[in-house]
């Protein structure tokens, strides 16, 4: 198969412009540093004041119109079960037991990333992190692919299996309709405790800064959320270690979008320069093929005209023999003829 | 579908040939299927699967698309080979790769229609919103090009059973064209069913973690591509080898060989690259876990063994030899892309909450294969895949 010039430029083309394309998805995900948009708003949950009431995951029930749970939200020997968030429940608090046995209790819904692996994850947009802090999802366009389960660190995204027309992702919303009309999110109002204060993430990082210096001996010297995967809108204290009220602390501080920045970045670089090494390769062995082919054709060139010369050089020889044949013949014709002539006349003087 | 059953449009159910071991256990696997499949789509996934929120991603994504993808691979290894690297001797094992890599794609792209939500929704990442900064988005477009371009490349085939020479023609001119996209459009997505993992650090085991991922993925297709090819042309001969020509016949132990002999070097080359990627990570000490141990299963009985396997059977021209250990090979891939998307998966988890597949996902990856299977057959037994067609000169 030839290749014209004009052919391959065309393709060349066509890479290039693919490479560009894919370029701005690079960018998008070449997770620069981003601190989150200014005035954002978050919410700091202070498990130190955290009753366990469950009046949290009601309120939330309710404002989000979920179908109710198996086991009324008074009931509390549900906290007896760790339990993770669900299709039917975008927050679920959860109990443990500090050195001294008391009861500790942690509430644990989205927590809103700064930077989401579910954003990260989704190919289609379905998710978003609007500019007010909440992760938003739209279920007009989600496809059920479930990436963004595979990818959240905090195992938050829910799934309704059981819905076979339009299953939806679930997870809480920061309740971002109540945001827009200026109220605030279900599970904060609905907190006697005041174990929830909602705030701009940067004013709520200072209360958390300032609690801590307060009250050393009553808090880990940590704020969960202010950090880990890049940052998340929800920040939370503790009085004891992290791991052991249920939150991961190997997570790391990078963002999701980092991880999977690298092998994006490639796919421009193999689109540009696969083509031109695979059509290098086919070149050459195109190349190997011919030079092959014409050696070949050389050597039975040459061995035709070998056997050529053989054959001329025998038939010469041959000829020769029979024009020496002939000579001879000839000669002994004539030489009989002359013998013959020289008798003659000795037969007619005889007779 | 049997061929019989296409042949004779009566009786084909009183007759008694119909009857073999092979059409009864295709129809009754077809039949399940069929009402596991009418279940899912009216039921919705809860009804069918053991899918729950901490694995929203079972044994149709392990075994269909991971696995499915990777042992789909012998299509672009084979006309790469044959086309850009120019290895003639390998020319009659294309047609059965090529045809094998549409199937095994096409399968992949049905399957994920049972995985995901909302099925019809498909094509919403190219028509209505670009996710260009997921992995799955690269994934998605790769895989929907390359079922295209696998199509193009198988259509000679049909078009010559069809007798459309002129067609036939334009798409033959096409070849080089199409194998560099081929082998593009692979790299691109089978190192990316890797990269999807790479947003998951806290999920996956840091031994099955790695930044190389996808490159063992790339890596491992290309094995998997090798393999495949020897492993279908020993079970093509022996159920099919009345289909094939002299060229086929002739060549067939040479490709055995000559892909044997390559799937030793590159199983060498990712059993490096895998000690490397722990070397890398640091992660020595956790060889002595029991996820360790499993690990070392995968390395040393997946990889290492069938590389020494493969490496001896073509020193000593032993060709049984080598097709076991391409069918050893396979498996590996098969328990590579399993552990990373199921057994390492969520590694810390209780072994009560780990997810098992429920019977009915089973029958519904054992359908899709049989469906392929069935396909295969049809497709060889009436169009030029193992031999050449007489009127048509070879490309």
């Amino acid at each position: 198969m030839s290749v014209s010039r004009r052919k391959f430029l065309t393709w060349m083309g066509g890479a290039g412009l693919s490479a560009a394309a894919t370029c701005k998805r690079a960018y998008a995900a070449s997770g620069k540093h981003f601190k989150g948009y200014p005035g954002s708003v978050g919410v700091l949950h202070d498990t130190t004041l955290c009753l366990g009431c469950r009046r949290c995951e009601e309120a939330c029930n309710k404002v989000n119109a979920l179908p109710g749970p198996e086991k009324p939200f008074n009931d509390l020997n549900v906290l007896d079960d760790h339990r993770r968030t669900t299709s039917i429940a975008y927050t679920v608090v959860n109990k443990f037991k500090d050195e001294k046995g008391s009861p500790v209790y942690s509430k644990f819904q989205c927590n809103h990333c700064l930077e989401p692996a579910c954003a990260s994850a989704c190919f289609v947009k379905a998710f978003q992190k609007t500019e007010k802090g909440a992760v938003t999802y739209d279920a007009s366009v989600c496809v059920g692919c479930r990436y963004c389960m595979v990818a959240c660190p905090f195992n938050v995204p829910a799934y309704e299996y059981e819905s076979a027309f339009s299953p939806r992702v679930m997870k809480c919303t920061m309740c971002h309709p109540r945001l827009m009309e200026g109220k605030l999110p279900g599970c904060v109002q609905s907190c006697p405790a005041e174990a929830l204060t909602f705030g701009t993430r940067d004013d709520l990082l200072k209360i958390a800064r300032e609690r801590i210096r307060k009250h050393p001996d009553k808090y880990v010297d940590h704020i969960y959320g202010e950090r880990e995967m890049g940052g998340t809108s929800w920040l939370y204290l503790s009085g004891m270690p992290f791991r052991e009220i249920g939150m991961r602390e190997d997570l790391g501080v990078t963002p999701a979008p980092e991880l999977t920045a690298g092998a994006l970045g490639a796919v421009p670089i193999v689109v540009g320069l696969w083509p031109v090494l695979l059509t290098g390769v086919y070149a050459m062995s195109k190349r190997k093929e011919k030079i092959a082919a014409d050696e070949q054709a050389e050597a039975v060139a040459e061995a035709v005209a070998a056997t050529e010369a053989d054959a001329e050089k025998k038939l010469s020889a041959a000829l020769e023999k029979a024009k020496k044949e002939k000579e001879n013949a000839i000669k002994k014709e004539v030489k009989k003829a002359i013998e013959e002539a020289a008798k003659k006349p000795e037969e007619e003087e005889e007779s | 579908m049997s061929e019989e059953a296409v042949a004779g449009k009566t009786n084909v159910f009183r007759d008694k040939s119909f009857y073999t071991p092979f059409n009864v256990i295709c129809w009754i696997i077809l039949l399940v299927g069929g009402l596991v499949t009418i279940l899912r789509f009216s039921g919705g996934l809860g009804v069918v699967t053991n899918l729950n929120n901490d694995y929203p991603w079972g044994i149709w994504i392990g075994f269909d698309l991971l696995a499915g993808v990777a042992l789909a691979a012998g299509g672009f290894v084979t006309s790469a080979a044959v086309y850009i690297f120019g290895m003639k001797r390998y020319h009659s094992a294309v047609r059965p790769a090529i045809l094998t890599g549409f199937l095994g794609y096409a399968l992949v792209v049905i399957a994920l229609h049972y995985d995901i939500g909302r099925p019809w929704r498909l094509p919403y990442p190219f028509i209505m919103q670009q996710g260009t900064t997921s992995v799955l988005f690269e994934v998605a477009a790769c895989v929907a090009i390359y079922l295209t371009v696998l199509f193009i490349e198988f259509s000679p085939v049909a078009m010559e059973w069809l007798g459309i020479r002129r067609a036939r023609n334009i798409v033959i001119r096409l070849t080089l064209v199409l194998t560099i996209f081929g082998v593009v459009l692979s790299t691109l997505h089978q190192s990316s069913l890797g990269a999807l993992f790479l947003l998951a650090p806290s999920k996956l085991h840091p031994l099955w973690y790695s930044k190389y991922l996808p490159i063992y993925f790339f890596v491992t297709s290309i094995i998997a591509g090798l393999s495949m090819v020897i492993f279908e042309s020993a079970i093509s001969h022996h159920y099919l080898g009345h289909k094939m020509d002299e060229t086929h016949k002739k060549e067939a132990d040479g490709v055995t060989l000559g892909f044997g002999k390559a799937a030793a070097f590159v199983l060498f080359g990712y059993f490096s690259i895998k000690v490397i990627g722990i070397a890398g990570g640091n992660h020595w000490h956790l060889l002595g876990t029991s996820y360790g141990l499993w690990y070392l299963v995968e390395l040393i009985g997946f990889v290492g063994l069938p590389c020494c396997l493969y490496a001896v059977g073509v020193r000593e021209k032993n060709l049984k030899l080598i097709r076991w250990t391409s069918a050893l090979t396979v498996l590996g891939i098969v328990l590579n892309r399993f552990n990373i998307c199921l057994i390492a998966f969520n590694w810390y988890l209780p072994s009560d909450q780990k997810y098992f597949p429920h019977w009915m996902e089973i029958v519904i990856s054992v359908f899709l294969v049989t469906v392929g299977v069935v396909i295969f057959r049809f497709i060889v037994t009436r169009m030029p895949v193992l031999y050449e067609h007489p009127d048509y000169e070879a490309h």
